[in-house]
């Protein structure tokens, strides 16, 4: 089934930031999925800024769930349809709070259970409808309200929860990783998912301008960064069996982190080279994991 | 000595929890409430406290129920939606007898609703949320000065009665900025720990609360949400044991009320009386200074919950009381059950305060 690019299911003058991944990528989303889909949205910054009236996004059949229970209500939408024979595809559009956080329960027990529906998270690395709190997705070191960096802190002390592989030991057909920086990939992805019988997982890197600090037109530079610094692995897992990397000529993490407010205080007023170390030692080990080098570095 | 400040409601109520003593807060991003755990976030960490962003608001209460057992004042905050996924760790904090303090910034419901605008529609809820029956303590702050005695005072009633007590703020208050009074201390009532020998963890005293028996002090404290008896030991098919436990859940707080209630009175001569609690209390207060020579009283509540019930007939001379609400009369419901005039409910929902102007409107007509 060839993807229709021309087709725009998420329209334009909503309220998102100028520069936000989650609009992007969510336009991308329904390119891939067509208008046979309906699709659930957790609470977050993408159900806050897509839908009040006359700036409604929306042009498939769409249904806010509460914050902690997108992939429950998915699950009741995709059984009453199989029960009908009817035949559209269900996707939950979500945020990183609300599926690795609150609504992982929910998320576990679709899973578990085997329902026909595919989850996409875009992924922005904290709660920014809330203002900019940490989450199980917000790296390591990385400043934010609740994770403040300061005399007694770097930032967020804990690393990235591996959803992906948590996923993909729930048995799901296929768990992918991409990122709004690279559009075919994103597309192509969702298309495999949906199209792909059993709960599927589609993990999307969605740079956020204002959680992140950085200017609204670098969110696409600042996506690709984050890819060929190491820091966002790219793949695709068929029953739990990775298939699929995007190769990568790596680059130090420092050109991505740098680039970031949320990483500031590891350039200044000092820079922290044992802090920068850590994080570069997290791309090293995904890079080693994934086989993510083209080449090995010298 | 005081120091004024000018705060934010929510950075006051932080304030308040660290002057309280608290050290541990373990909460969830939800707006209005935000600020007070960004702040603890802030301030914790530099006192030597803990602060603890959990995965959503049912393991915020429980981190703090697990902390307040380790004998440390513990708190979260929320508002409407994270107040009702609570609502089952409030029943067993109730019927464990765990002090802890719950703060609620309302906002409009049900559901999502308004997660930016103000309401008080979680009044019954925290009274009743929970199944079964217990009682609890409800503080509702007007200003930012109660926003930080208030929650000083939760503390010291979670400790003393062994309950959840409830600071049941709304979006107005909680982002209201105004100048406020700190003072250098305040007063602590410390929750009273079991010590003496042969006492059980669950006896309680004449006040009907049991001594806190601290988790590694030698009791083999043994804590369950099951029906307990007085060692704590599970006993839940025996209909006195229920019995005995559940009334003394309600009456240890219900006995109690002249001792925990809080109002204000004001021109108890009068024959039209304002019944207010939180933000609307300002409008309430607006309508005295405006209108000072119709005589009108206002009864201000501080503790909603438990009711007093005996505060309306301060006014012997009431012929009226008119109620506004930031929900569709839910406290209101409750005067009518204590009081013979008619209650005239004035119900405002979407989030703006009710006018002084309208308020003065509604009594002139009952004058």
């Amino acid at each position: 089934m060839a993807i229709d690019k021309t087709l725009e299911l998420f329209d334009c003058g909503h309220r998102a930031c100028a520069g936000c991944g989650h609009a992007l990528g969510t336009r991308l989303v329904l390119k891939a999925t067509g208008r046979d889909v309906i699709v659930v949205s957790p609470t977050g910054c993408l159900e806050v800024f897509s839908t009040p009236y006359p700036e409604t996004a929306w042009r498939v059949p769409w249904i806010h769930s509460l914050f902690e229970n997108a992939a429950a209500v998915a699950s009741g939408v995709e059984v009453a349809l199989k029960r009908q024979k009817r035949s559209e595809k269900v996707v939950v559009v979500g945020g990183d709070g609300a599926t690795f956080d609150i609504g992982v329960l929910c998320l576990s027990g679709a899973f578990e259970r085997g329902h026909d529906f595919t989850y996409i998270c875009m992924d922005n690395e904290a709660y920014m409808n809330t203002g900019i709190q940490r989450s199980g997705a917000t790296p390591y070191d990385a400043s934010t309200t609740t994770s403040p960096a300061g005399a007694r802190s770097f930032g967020n002390r804990r690393p990235k929860k591996d959803m992906p592989q948590i996923m993909a030991a729930h048995g799901a057909p296929y768990v992918a990783t991409t990122s709004v920086a690279y559009p075919m990939d994103l597309m192509q992805k969702v298309e495999r998912a949906i199209n792909t019988e059993g709960p599927c997982y589609v993990q999307v890197h969605s740079p956020c301008c204002t959680g992140w600090g950085f200017e609204g037109s670098q969110t696409i530079a600042i996506g690709k960064l984050a890819v060929e610094t190491g820091l966002w692995p790219v793949f695709e897992m068929n029953n739990g069996q990775v298939t699929k990397v995007k190769k990568i000529m790596r680059k130090p993490v420092e050109e991505y982190l740098k680039q970031q407010k949320r990483f500031r205080h590891l350039f200044k007023p000092i820079r922290q080279e044992a802090e920068i170390a850590k994080i570069q030692a997290i791309a090293d080990a995904n890079a080693s994991r994934y086989g993510l080098d083209l080449k090995p570095r010298k | 000595m005081t120091m004024r400040r000018f705060l934010q409601g929510n950075i006051a109520c932080a304030e308040g929890a660290i002057a309280a003593g608290c050290r541990f807060f373990a909460g969830y991003p939800i707006t209005p409430s935000t600020e007070v755990a960004e702040h603890m976030a802030e301030r914790l960490p530099k006192m030597g406290g803990t602060f603890i962003q959990m995965e959503d608001e049912i393991a915020s209460i429980a981190a703090v129920i697990g902390a307040s057992w380790t004998g440390k004042r513990a708190m979260t905050a929320t508002s409407g939606p994270g107040l009702s996924l609570m609502m089952e760790n409030i029943g067993y904090a109730a019927m464990t007898e765990t002090p802890c303090v719950i703060v609620d910034i309302q906002r409009g419901g049900p559901s999502t609703g308004q997660p930016t605008m103000a309401s008080q529609g979680d009044m019954l809820q925290a009274r009743f949320g929970s199944h079964g029956d217990y009682s609890i303590i409800a503080l509702s702050p007007s200003g930012v000065q109660e926003m930080y005695e208030m929650t000083v005072h939760a503390f010291n009633m979670a400790d003393r009665y062994r309950i959840p007590v409830f600071l049941m703020a709304d979006e107005i208050v909680g982002h209201m900025r105004e100048p406020m009074e700190v003072p250098d201390s305040v007063l602590i009532i410390q929750r009273r720990l079991l010590e003496e020998e042969g006492r059980k963890p669950f006896e309680p005293r004449e006040d009907l609360v049991p001594d806190f028996p601290l988790f590694g002090h030698g009791h083999f404290v043994h804590v369950t949400g099951l029906t307990h008896d007085e060692r704590g030991y599970p006993s839940t098919s025996n209909p006195e044991v229920h019995e005995r436990l559940v009334k003394r859940l309600v009456q240890k707080v219900e006995g109690a009320r002249r001792e925990i209630a809080m109002f204000d009175v004001v021109n108890p001569d009068a024959e039209v009386v304002f019944v207010s609690y939180g933000a609307p209390s300002r409008s309430v207060q607006q309508v005295l200074h405006d209108f000072p020579g119709e005589g009108f009283g206002h009864l201000r509540l501080k503790t909603p919950w438990p009711f007093p019930e005996w505060a309306p007939g301060r006014f012997e001379n009431a012929k009226t009381f008119i109620f506004p609400e930031l929900n569709m009369g839910q406290m209101a419901r409750e005067l009518e059950r204590h009081v013979d005039q008619p209650v005239i409910s004035v119900p405002k929902l979407g989030g703006a305060l009710h006018s002084p102007e309208e308020l003065a409107k509604v009594a002139m007509e009952e004058r």
